[in-house]
């Protein structure tokens, strides 16, 4: 049901980890539905993503997900980094079961919530929608 | 990466040669319709009938009492059908359990759209059925009581004996879903006192489309498929002789030294529950004592199930999970809500069903993977941070 993409990133993620003093954090999702994304952003004085980690809790496809869209975001601009979309994360995985998709969102939201949260760090007005998707909402089908 | 372990027999079995060399005669030479008068269909009858009787021997019924379906699911389907739609006049309450097969309850789901009304019982932390839960939740316009015999996921055995005698002496038909009990447990139908029991062959070494329905002499129930006069009119189709005959032989051959072999598979059984249950932050689904010899059912915190089962996919172990992500839904599983898992435990579920096949050296193998795995995704687990 994966694709050879789903399963090497799931296998071999990219960009494991934490940082210390983060320029921004973001975490999405909830434990009772089985995921949670969290992203950690190093931002330097050209709003430049320097460097990227993530956290997850779930399944396969979460764990794919976050790994593509952190590789996607590092060495991005910060605006850049605010035009990744859910379906660009899916393309570059060569696709996702559709019951999948939910986690596809969350990797999207998590790299929102973390821009947000340097913004807010630095005294810039948040004006992006972070939705902070719970998994809950049944919508995903429709992104 | 060593050869595959297959731990998932609870989903289905590997079919033995003894078993296959048997079946294929009956496609090959012996290929008579069982109706046909002339000689090989007089061989296929007598081959369907040598069948029936050797499962009847086997279950301690009569021969007369076996019906030949194509799947547990088809079994489990007419049963509650067949009692309810027949009934109907008498009453339309049914009595079941929260932690039935999804062929149970969907059944009844449909049955509820029609009218019927349904008390769901729920179980004990250990995954059992209150028999005093199940006398109180008897009324007069009770038509049916439906409880498994053993459950699919945790491997518990329910108290149907018991549960039988009560609702026989307020004359209501108990049927027990037994898929995952026959061939694994000695079952005695006279003992029991079930008015019908379900199997499915695929579960004790026969191929799959292929099962049986026990209907105890006496006990009337609707016609599942009109057509011709096969299964004494009630399930018409032309038999699948040959499957029915290598489930005939796969349930002799599951009951042949059970005794050395379940011996074997609980010794297996629990030196995987001890060696898994030393990963901190994890429980034992399900009673200890009261479960199938061959069913290990955990729950692993801080890590999702679907990942867990790809990891030991890669490690070249097959096993199973209750998690929500291994479905469409995002609900995880039923039955280990109704043991009072919280959700995200529950999709921390890993299952592991093994046969005399496996080895004490494989479940070592299981449990060092299942440990590494664990431990390689609760570092990458936010749930598992400062722990």
């Amino acid at each position: 049901m994966y694709t050879e993409k789903v399963l090497d990133h799931f296998q071999n993620p990219r960009n494991v980890g934490e940082i210390e003093n983060a320029d921004g954090v973001g975490e999405v999702g909830n434990a009772k539905c089985g995921d949670i994304m969290k992203i950690f952003l190093k931002i330097d004085e050209k709003k430049i993503i320097t460097d990227v980690k993530f956290k997850t809790y779930g399944c396969g496809a979460a764990i794919a997900t976050s790994s593509m869209a952190t590789e996607m975001i590092k060495g991005k601009s910060v605006k850049e980094a605010l035009e990744l979309t859910n379906k660009a994360v899916v393309e570059a995985l060569d696709g996702l079961p559709p019951q999948k998709i939910h986690c596809s969102v969350l990797a999207e939201e998590a790299v929102k919530a973390a821009i947000a949260d340097y913004y807010t760090k630095n005294g810039m007005e948040v004006d992006f929608d972070v939705n902070g998707c719970d998994g809950c909402c049944s919508n995903c089908e429709k992104h | 990466m060593p050869k595959t372990i297959y731990v998932d027999n609870a989903a289905t079995t590997r079919v033995p040669q003894q078993v296959i060399d048997h079946m294929v005669t009956f496609m090959g030479e012996n290929y008579g319709n069982p109706s046909s008068l002339y000689s090989k269909g007089r061989e296929a009858k007598a081959a369907l009938e040598a069948s029936r009787e050797k499962i009847a021997e086997l279950l301690n019924c009569q021969p007369k009492e076996i019906y030949f379906t194509s799947c547990g699911s088809e079994s489990d389907n007419w049963a509650i059908r067949g009692i309810a739609e027949r009934n109907a006049s008498k009453g339309k309450h049914i009595i079941t359990s929260a932690v039935e097969h999804h062929a149970v309850l969907h059944t009844l789901k449909a049955l509820e759209k029609k009218g019927y009304e349904v008390t769901y019982l729920g179980v004990n932390a250990d995954g059992i059925v209150d028999v005093e839960d199940f006398r109180n939740a008897i009324r007069p316009d009770t038509i049916l009581a439906t409880v498994m015999y053993a459950n699919n996921e945790i491997g518990t055995i329910q108290p149907i004996k018991e549960m039988c005698e009560i609702a026989h002496q307020n004359k209501i038909p108990f049927f027990t879903d037994a898929v995952q009990a026959v061939g694994h447990v000695d079952i005695d139908l006279k003992d029991l006192g079930v008015d019908m029991l379900s199997f499915s062959g695929h579960k004790f070494g026969s191929p799959k489309g292929v099962g049986a329905l026990y209907v105890k002499s006496g006990t009337l129930l609707n016609n599942l498929i009109e057509g011709g006069g096969q299964e004494k009119r009630k399930r018409a189709g032309t038999e699948n002789v040959a499957s029915i005959a290598a489930m005939a032989k796969a349930l002799e051959l599951s009951l042949e030294n059970a005794g050395e072999k379940r011996k074997k598979i609980l010794e297996m059984r629990e030196k995987l529950i001890d060696g898994l249950l030393e990963i901190p932050y994890t429980r034992l689904n399900g009673s200890r004592d009261k479960r199938l010899p061959g069913n290990v059912n955990v729950s692993i915190e801080f890590i999702e199930g679907e990942s867990l089962i790809l990891w030991l996919d890669i490690m070249g172990i097959c096993a199973s999970t209750g998690s929500a992500c291994s479905t469409a839904s995002l609900d995880p599983s039923h039955v280990l809500l109704a043991i009072g898992l919280p959700h995200e435990v529950a999709h921390g579920s890993l299952r592991i069903s093994i046969d005399e096949n496996n080895t004490p050296e494989e479940c070592d193998y299981i449990i060092n993977s299942v440990k590494s795995t664990v431990e390689k995704l609760r570092m990458m687990s936010p749930l598992y941070n400062n722990r």
